[in-house]
């Protein structure tokens, strides 16, 4: 199973996350920004980083990359992917995800190891975790503050679209301790923390991440 | 050649963590008496000829999908004279 990861002017976490697609088992294949298509691809991952400098708002430029247009209509048509920080605030400037992040509360930039409960464990993304599974993963973002409207977050909650909390602490102020969420279709998640840092112990805090990986193997062989 | 100015600003319920620093800071500097602080931004799009409505709505529609994210933001576009 190939599993494209997505390298925009200004990624950084694109050779962690072809790592972690390759320790789990899968192919992981280098996708540009200025790609124009996704061919043979099973599955895509927007990295982490800082995509066109976080130049007007962080994603939003990178949302019109030439790529982008192939992930939003494979997303569309039902293609896991998963957007990781950076990644995660493409995907809300392009408004596959509802809602957006903004500067955290305390305007510091965050990088740490953070406990999380896993929500939702039915997605393409989490579906090798067990529901309210607590893993730490490492946290880094400096907007990473979710919000949306209060009936965009209820609907939310009452889908079961809440794929992550943060545990022990809200670190960057996002409402209702929102970490990630997925879609109503549950193939495209948004996650702030970073699931590609915490695959091996070697270099990370465990290897609690590694299952974000191995769920989207499993889900595409089975589909 | 004409100039459009569009202001975004970040809509009234949304934290903005960039506005408190900067009220935080106007006390210590002795600038007294500001309640609050919003921080915002300015666009100065310089137009080719004249402006007309049609070229405005295309400001606008620019305004809405990649100079603002209307989840989190609002905008104004005005025409400046020169």
């Amino acid at each position: 199973m190939k599993v494209g990861v997505v390298t925009f002017p200004g990624s950084l976490d694109d050779v962690d996350a072809r790592r972690a697609v390759v320790l789990a088992g899968g192919e992981a294949v280098t996708v540009w920004h200025g790609d124009n298509g996704l061919d043979g691809i099973d599955a895509v991952v927007l990295p982490g980083g800082f995509s066109y400098g976080d130049y007007l708002r962080c994603g939003a430029i990178a949302r019109f990359a030439p790529v982008m247009t192939h992930v939003l209509d494979a997303a569309r048509a039902g293609m896991p992917v998963l957007g990781i920080c950076n990644g995660f605030q493409i995907l809300c400037e392009s408004h596959l995800l509802p809602g957006a992040l903004i500067r955290n509360q305390r305007r510091r930039f965050i990088c740490r190891d953070q406990r999380l409960r896993i929500d939702n464990t039915t997605t393409s993304w989490t579906s090798d975790y067990t529901a309210g599974a607590e893993v730490t993963l490492v946290l880094k973002n400096g907007e990473g503050g979710y919000v949306a409207d209060a009936s965009t977050l209820d609907s939310l909650e009452a889908e079961g679209r809440v794929v992550a909390r943060y545990l022990d602490g809200n670190p960057n102020g996002s409402v209702r301790d929102i970490a990630g969420i997925t879609n109503e279709r549950g193939n495209v998640v948004g996650l702030m923390p970073h699931p590609e840092h915490s695959v091996d112990p070697l270099c990370g805090a465990g290897r609690d991440g590694l299952a974000f990986f191995t769920s989207v193997l499993r889900t595409l062989v089975i589909a | 050649m004409a100039r459009v100015v569009v202001d975004v600003m970040l809509k009234p319920e949304i934290l903005d963590p960039q506005g408190k620093a900067v009220h935080g800071a106007l006390p210590r500097l002795g600038f007294e008496g500001v309640i609050d602080v919003r921080q915002g931004k300015r666009f100065e799009l310089e137009l080719d000829g004249e402006v007309t409505e049609e070229r405005l709505a295309e400001v606008r529609r620019a305004a809405e999908t990649l100079l603002s994210n209307p989840v989190i933001e609002d905008y104004t576009v005005r025409v400046e004279q020169q």
